[in-house]
């Protein structure tokens, strides 16, 4: 059974492991010496705290026996009179690090967000390496999470903390005129991980850990970090509005269940409060973007009781102004089937139609899919079987294609009149995996 | 005449990394012929940057195609990467071709 030490100590490396481990790299400009000292420090707190109490302020307290276990160990390792100076200075009170051209924001685990999503970084070391950092989570860990071999994973970690330093990626939240940019960037980050975790399906590992929830907390800190940033209040809500459908996202036998069909009830009504108050809270900004508009959308389905009453005119004009932010493909056709429940099936069908004409989103199997689900609900049964076909050729998971396949048998033999309203598969929203390395590029 | 040469290795010669030349840089500056030279850090450490549609675009690593060769080179000096990002993406090169920035192998920074 966990002591209250050791509950306060598992509760303390929760909360204050990115604080300390980015005050360490700060002080120390040396990434592993700032992970070894916090994990000592975490030691000696298990190990005194028994005998010493429990501190008013454990994230003091182990930054600061992080810090002493630091100047120790270069004290000790090296006989130079450059390193000693550098444990001396690490000894003077803390330095004010706001003259370095830094945007004003003085929370160290900023600067390690910022750090860690760098455009010149590879964006699957981007990852890792928040993950490692910031919330602490084990190589063996962040391995598992990502599906790949454990040394696979160390290999990316020393690879991405030995670019860092040698090519000379400052440590800092960028200044003023990169500002915008580079939350752009870490946002993206930070849902690309939400994805990476809300998509997998990788069968049932109970150990690996939740990628979600861990992309929830750290846009958390974000968002609380960049009060002035609506976009990151916008992340935030986006993500705890569709979190709170996780459970029924799936059924039994692993096949895909759409949005209509999934068990309402069952949704978490507490993150879809905390979601719409945060878009709420965002949207008072007046400084609307696209992760506020995706909130915004997914809290128009997290608020419908029932699939009859989503408010689908509603959505198909969130889509509209997603489009002016984000004018991608996927994009206008999300629009097309919120057009279709808004305006009925053959509105839809003319715009997948034009989407089609255009070639753009050819080989993307949730084209043929949306296709598909406009032509039955017209009656046009034989046009559909086509289209399901085409897209079940197309389609990557199991999950997706079994969906199909059910929709393809059922083709015909479902009344239409009770089926016709909301049966339409809303598509994924339009994301970028972390697979799709290869064909991502960080802008600055 | 003046020529550029270009010390190509696979990655096995990382571990030539601080053999010195042997030599070689003595006496070649001794005949007057070394205008200035610099061994570069793995293409691991390297950021390449492109500008297309006035968007600065970076990838981890060298870019990697084949036919692109080295049409020329600029040492620079500046503060971090952040500002040799700029400097590169400013120069015209970035917005039809392609500019790895490499850091170079410093005493200092071994």
């Amino acid at each position: 059974m966990a002591t209250d030490v050791e509950t306060a100590v598992a509760g303390a490396f929760r909360e204050e492991w990115g604080q300390v481990v980015a005050t360490l790299i700060r002080m120390t400009g040396d990434w592993d010496l700032a992970e070894e000292c916090a994990q000592d420090a975490f030691a000696l707190a298990l190990r005194t705290w028994h005998r010493d109490g429990i501190p008013a302020r454990p994230g003091a307290w182990l930054t600061t026996a992080a810090r002493n276990r630091a100047i120790d160990r270069i004290r000790r390792e090296t006989v130079g009179a450059g390193k000693l100076r550098e444990a001396a200075q690490m000894l003077l009170p803390d330095p004010d690090p706001d003259d370095s051209g830094d945007s004003g924001v003085r929370d160290d685990r900023l600067r390690l967000i910022f750090t860690c999503c760098h455009p010149a970084l590879a964006v699957e070391a981007q990852v890792a390496l928040a993950l490692r950092t910031l919330t602490g989570l084990s190589t063996a860990e962040i391995a598992r999470a990502f599906l790949v071999p454990e040394p696979t994973m160390s290999q990316r970690l020393v690879r991405v903390k030995r670019k860092i330093r040698n090519a000379g990626i400052p440590y800092r939240v960028p200044p003023t005129h990169l500002l915008p940019e580079r939350t752009t960037a870490v946002l993206g980050v930070l849902y690309l991980l939400f994805n990476e975790g809300y998509s997998a399906s990788a069968g049932p590992d109970l150990l690996r850990p939740d990628l979600a929830a861990e992309a929830i907390r750290l846009a958390r800190v974000l968002a609380r970090l960049m009060p002035d940033e609506p976009e990151a209040l916008g992340l935030l809500a986006l993500m705890l509005l569709q979190h709170a459908r996780r459970d029924t996202r799936v059924g039994p036998d692993g096949t895909l269940v759409p949005l209509d069909e999934q068990d309402r009830g069952r949704w978490d009504a507490g993150e879809i409060t905390e979601g719409t108050t945060t878009l709420e809270t965002a949207l008072r900004r007046r400084r609307p973007g696209p992760y506020q508009i995706q909130a915004a959308i997914a809290a128009c389905h997290a608020t419908a009781a029932r699939p009859a009453d989503t408010d689908w005119p509603q959505i198909a004009g969130l889509y509209d102004e997603l489009h002016k932010h984000t004018p991608t493909p996927v994009v206008e056709l999300n629009r097309a089937v919120a057009v279709g429940m808004a305006a009925g099936p053959a509105a839809g069908l003319a715009l997948t139609d034009r989407l089609a004409a255009d070639g753009v989103l050819t080989g993307y199997h949730l084209l043929p899919a949306t296709r598909a689900d406009f032509l039955r609900r017209l009656g046009r049964h034989a046009e559909a079987a086509d289209a399901y076909r085409d897209a079940l050729a197309l389609a990557g998971t199991a999950a997706e294609r079994s969906y199909l396949t059910r929709r393809l048998a059922g083709l015909g033999t479902t009344d239409p009149g009770e089926n016709s309203s909301a049966e339409v598969s809303v598509p994924a929203d339009p994301v970028r995996r972390i697979d799709d390395r290869t064909k991502t590029e960080g802008r600055t | 005449m003046r020529y550029l040469l270009m010390i190509c290795g696979d990655e096995t010669a990382a571990e030539h990394q601080h053999d010195g030349c042997g030599g070689w840089s003595e006496e070649m500056q001794r005949r007057g012929v070394i205008l200035d030279g610099a061994g570069l850090r793995p293409p691991g450490d390297a950021t390449t940057i492109r500008v297309r549609g006035g968007e600065v675009l970076l990838s981890d690593g060298p870019f990697a195609e084949t036919k692109e060769q080295i049409g020329g080179y600029c040492l620079i000096e500046c503060a971090d990467l952040d500002e040799a990002i700029d400097i590169a993406a400013r120069h015209p090169a970035a917005g039809y071709g392609t500019i790895e920035v490499r850091p170079v192998l410093t005493p200092d920074h071994p």
